[in-house]
């Protein structure tokens, strides 16, 4: 899974080899992103879960490279060649549009609001493709929309015109039109109501058949991931600790924060409520070793000591947990029981 | 918090270049409320001397030993009566600043709190008020008053006062609007509490907020207005104190002949003095006004990354 | 399509509503003070030189024996029906004065307003987009320094450099007596007027008597046009579309041209409009320091005859501009964004 050069599978699109992304604050360096590596394949759609303050949509931005003046990168995004942090300005963003896309979480600002809908389109495909006629760019934009479920008689509206739901789809299709390989979804129906967040749900699950595109999915709602992902990816304080087929995870959580987020979900069969206890961590000053160690119920020793070395479970699944090894590090010393005062709760606060 | 600690409170708050606009603007205040205050004891002569020891100053005389800024076609001296000038405009602007509060912060109070047909009379005579030219309007209250008052200080100010009282109603009408609403009134009148102690207690001091911004860009205005009033004839006459203004009138004729420091050094003084004060009120702008604040993030250095080996190998914390 | 069309001509019949109140309250304002002025309006102006019984007449012949509210209604009439009646002095009706002096006013005030949006637009829009950087902080210096610096203190200024050292310009009047003579007098705009003629001597003349009053009046807008540019220039700046653009690989020239400027030219448009009140009052002090034979100048010459009747006229037509403009501005603003009309 994890290999230190990236994999030569034609059919990787992107290949993330321990990236980190800071953040220079008055307290010190916030490490939002701090060691995370994965694959990226052709048409697959990969969800990225986790707490608010995880770190994910940093993760998603510093692929994109749409993060804020001060920000800093280590380590190296591959795509079609090119490491991604390391590439100029301008040749980064003759990239976002016809290769990278991006799509926000607010639908109902994203939209210049005196410019219409045709516009919006034309100016994207003239910076990118110049040599295509106004009858062709109307063409494309339209395809586009038809398959987002938008009416060519709304191509020249405002966007104040639209609902959220289909302001989104708007930006969707606005992502999509000029057929990039990789597209990052930062929580792109939190703030839908939840019959709109279904029809977005299932128009970026049609992604995969109707572009080709891959797509990392970044919400904090498992079910969506449940529905609309291959594979999925779980984030804490900055690193990803487990990462597999979507089914197979759900079905067999290794990590226990996994299981523990699996059994905070709510349904109609929940009897009481779960959450899991501590306080989210520390970016500026994160944790020893393993970064969910204290509020781990299974916590040994070693995961205090030292941060845990990722290692497979079984076909794509992996995990990065002592619980599962690598044998070498673990002895009968460092496997015993944390010891932990007792934490107050004036303490965690 | 108290009230004094609420005014305060931009003032402390601000930091990086906003903190600098604000005390380079303090600074400037600072020296003309120094001027105004040491006025006897700085300036050599009296704002209408116009001879000493029984000589006459020359007429527009240039800048020399005697009178270091020169002396007017009337005989007066520029050095004196630039320095007498800051008391004038300060007082003007006292007056004119705290009756404004006075006429606007409770009229806004109240058409904010009560509402209704009195709330909706008073926002359109007030934003009627606002949209009007502001100097036409003192020319107006300035050619009224100079009968009843005299042409001196206290009916300049007066002159000045009714222009900002519509920017207070607002900014008090509009707080107290949102406070009204807020949960901690509701607690108080839930326990009885009489509508006048709501609007005294829990209000009043959360709009005193607001004031010093405007406050401080009103003194700005009014200093020019003043001048303006003083430049057309129709503020403070000569006699009563002296006004930039008015020098800068009078030193228009000689413009042509080349006597520049007749209107260079009072019109300086006004510059200087609204500069000031601007930059206090955009200084402190930049601090209340959140929109404008940018979030700004620190420089700091990556360390190098830890290889898989050294993890291995020390079995210490990855910081 | 469901923009434009109908709801712009409702719009525009609701903006006209909401102002008549407006004028009205001004109008009145403008009438009560000046009635409530103590001594009387007809002696405090002719007295030293008509007899008791003839300032009598005079009295009788403007209403002013009659009750106060009579008059008020006298005068909202007037007012409706645009007769401003007579100045006290001189006997002139105010209309012909507005006619004749009008035009003056407004050259100034155009040619000082397209200086000051050449000025103040492209530089307000710079010190947002650099925000913080040396550049940011001397533009901002300097529109705080031509705002604070009375427009006359920049009219000597000037005066002094231009006409007096250097003795390039002029610095009174409109033309010279020649020009003026020689002009003949058409729409009582003299630099149209001049142009009608074809005499291009007079129109140099007229232009270059123009430079120095505009440039002032024009110089004081432009630090205000600066500050609102700049602000409202970062406040678009920090949009999400701004972002989601930059994330469709749109250069950073066209995102400023095409989403920044655009927009926050946008509610520019109403607050620059209300600027023309600060345009009226900046061009009253700019034709009293270049004797530009405006509005502004007659105004205060009858201040100083103590002619109430001409000071309400005219005070009241300024009242009445500064409405009509803002409608105006609503209107226009209507057209630009589409989102207002609804």
């Amino acid at each position: 899974m994890t290999a230190t050069s990236p994999a030569t599978s034609t059919d990787t699109v992107l290949s993330v080899r321990d990236l980190r992304v800071w953040y220079g604050t008055d307290r010190g360096p916030v490490r939002a992103v701090d060691g995370v590596s994965f694959d990226l394949r052709k048409g697959e759609t990969l969800g990225l879960v986790g707490e608010s303050g995880s770190g994910k949509s940093t993760l998603g931005r510093g692929l994109i490279g749409l993060l804020p003046e001060g920000a800093q990168t280590d380590g190296a995004v591959h795509f079609e060649g090119r490491d991604l942090l390391r590439v100029a300005g301008k040749e980064l963003r003759a990239l976002r549009g016809p290769e990278l896309g991006m799509i926000f979480q607010e639908p109902m600002t994203r939209l210049n609001p005196l410019m219409r809908i045709s516009e919006h389109f034309e100016e994207a495909l003239k910076v990118h493709a110049p040599g295509l006629g106004k009858d062709e760019v109307r063409h494309r934009a339209l395809e586009v929309l038809r398959l987002m479920g938008i009416p060519p008689t709304r191509y020249r509206s405002y966007p104040h015109e639209f609902s959220g739901g289909m302001r989104q789809r708007l930006m969707i299709a606005l992502a999509l039109v000029l057929r990039p390989r990789f597209v990052v979804a930062d929580e792109p129906t939190t703030a839908l109501d939840v019959l709109v967040e279904a029809q977005i749900i299932r128009i970026l699950h049609d992604l995969r058949r109707d572009f080709d595109t891959s797509l990392l999915l970044i919400t904090h709602n498992l079910g969506i991931v449940a529905e609309a992902c291959d594979r999925v990816a779980v984030m804490y304080a900055g690193r990803i600790v487990e990462i597999g087929d979507a089914t197979e995870v759900f079905r067999n959580p290794q990590h226990p924060y996994t299981q523990a987020l699996l059994r905070s979900t709510i349904s109609l069969s929940t009897t009481g409520l779960n959450f899991i206890p501590g306080a989210p961590p520390d970016l500026v000053q994160p944790p020893s070793g393993c970064r969910f160690h204290p509020r781990c119920e299974h916590a040994m020793q070693v995961c205090a000591d030292r941060m845990p070395i990722e290692i497979g479970v079984g076909g794509t699944h992996a995990v990065e947990c002592w619980l599962h090894g690598p044998e070498e590090y673990k002895s009968a010393e460092n496997t015993r029981p944390l010891q932990r005062e007792e934490i107050s709760v004036a303490d965690e606060a | 918090m108290g009230i004094t600690q609420r005014v305060i409170a931009p003032f402390k708050q601000t930091t990086g270049l906003a903190r600098w606009i604000l005390l380079s603007g303090l600074v400037l205040v600072a020296l003309f409320i120094l001027l105004a205050i040491f006025a006897p004891w700085i300036a050599p002569y009296g704002h209408a001397q116009v001879r000493v020891d029984g000589e006459m100053f020359p007429k527009n005389g240039p800048p020399s030993a005697e009178h270091w800024l020169g002396t007017t076609e009337g005989f007066y001296d520029v050095y004196s009566r630039v320095i007498w000038g800051s008391r004038t405009a300060l007082q003007v602007v006292i007056i004119s600043v705290v009756l404004s509060v006075l006429l606007g912060a409770p009229l806004g109070l109240i058409s904010g709190y009560i509402g209704g047909w009195l709330d909706r009379v008073l926002v359109l005579v007030m934003d009627a008020l606002y949209s009007f030219p502001s100097l036409l309007l003192a020319i107006v209250f300035a050619f009224l008053l100079s009968d009843l008052l005299g042409g001196g200080v206290l009916s300049a100010g007066v002159a000045l006062t009714v222009i900002y009282v519509p920017q207070y109603f607002r900014v008090v009408r509009n707080t107290t609007i949102s406070a009204r609403e807020a949960t901690y009134v509701e607690a108080a009148r839930a326990m009885g509490a009489p509508r006048r102690t709501v609007i005294t207690k829990y209000l009043f001091g959360n709009v005193v907020q607001n004031v010093p911004v405007i406050g401080t860009l009103n003194a700005a205005d009014a200093i020019g207005t003043l001048a303006a009033l003083g430049f057309l004839g129709l503020g403070i006459q000569p006699g009563e104190a002296a006004e930039w203004g008015y020098d800068l009138q009078r030193a228009l004729p000689g413009a042509s002949a080349g006597i520049w420091w007749t209107g260079v050094f009072p019109g300086l003084a006004i510059v200087l003095l609204v500069t000031g004060l601007t930059l206090v009120g955009e200084g402190l702008n930049e601090t209340v006004n959140p929109t404008l604040r940018k979030r700004r993030l620190l420089p700091f250095s990556l360390p190098p990354r830890e290889t898989a080996a050294v993890i291995a190998d020390e079995p210490k914390d990855d910081r | 399509m469901a923009s434009a069309g109908g709801s712009l001509p409702r719009y525009i019949v609701q903006r006209v509503l909401l102002i008549v109140p407006m004028v009205l309250i001004l109008v009145t304002i403008v009438f009560l003070l000046l009635r409530v002025a103590p001594g009387d309006p007809v002696s405090a102006s002719v007295g030293g030189r008509l007899s008791e019984a003839a300032q009598a007449e005079r009295r009788a012949a403007l209403g002013l024996d009659r009750p106060l509210y009579v008059q008020y209604f006298e005068y909202l009439g007037d007012v409706a029906t645009l007769q401003f009646g007579e100045t006290i002095s001189d006997n002139r009706p105010i209309l012909d004065i507005v006619k004749e002096n009008g035009g003056a006013t407004l050259t100034l005030a155009v040619a000082a307003f397209l200086i000051a949006l050449a000025i103040g637009l492209p530089l307000g829009a710079i010190a947002g987009r650099f925000r913080d950087s040396a550049g940011d902080v001397v533009i901002r210096i300097f529109g705080v320094i031509t705002y604070a610096a009375p427009v006359f203190y920049w009219g000597l200024l000037f005066q002094l450099l231009f006409a007096g050292t250097l003795g390039w310009l002029p610095s009174s009047g409109a033309a010279t007596p020649v020009t003026i003579f020689e002009v003949e007098t058409k729409t009582h705009i003299l630099l149209i007027d001049a142009i009608i003629a074809g005499d291009s001597d007079a129109v140099v003349d007229v232009l270059e008597h123009l430079i120095l009053p505009a440039f002032t009046l024009g110089l004081l807008l432009s630090g205000i046009f600066i500050r609102l540019v700049r602000v409202n220039m970062l406040q678009t700046l920090q949009g999400d579309y701004i972002e989601a653009a930059r994330a469709r690989g749109i250069g950073e020239l066209r995102v400023l041209r095409a989403h920044a400027y655009r927009n926050a030219l946008v509610p520019l448009v109403t607050v620059i409009g209300l600027q023309v009140a600060l345009l009226m009052s900046g061009a009253v002090l700019t034709e009293a320091t270049f004797n530009w034979p405006g509005l502004g100048n007659e105004l205060i010459e009858y201040i100083n005859q103590r002619d109430y009747a001409a000071v309400q006229g005219i005070i009241t037509l300024f009242a009445v501009v500064v409405v009509l403009v803002s409608i105006a501005i609503d209107i226009i603003t209507a057209l630009i964004d589409p989102r207002v009309r609804y």
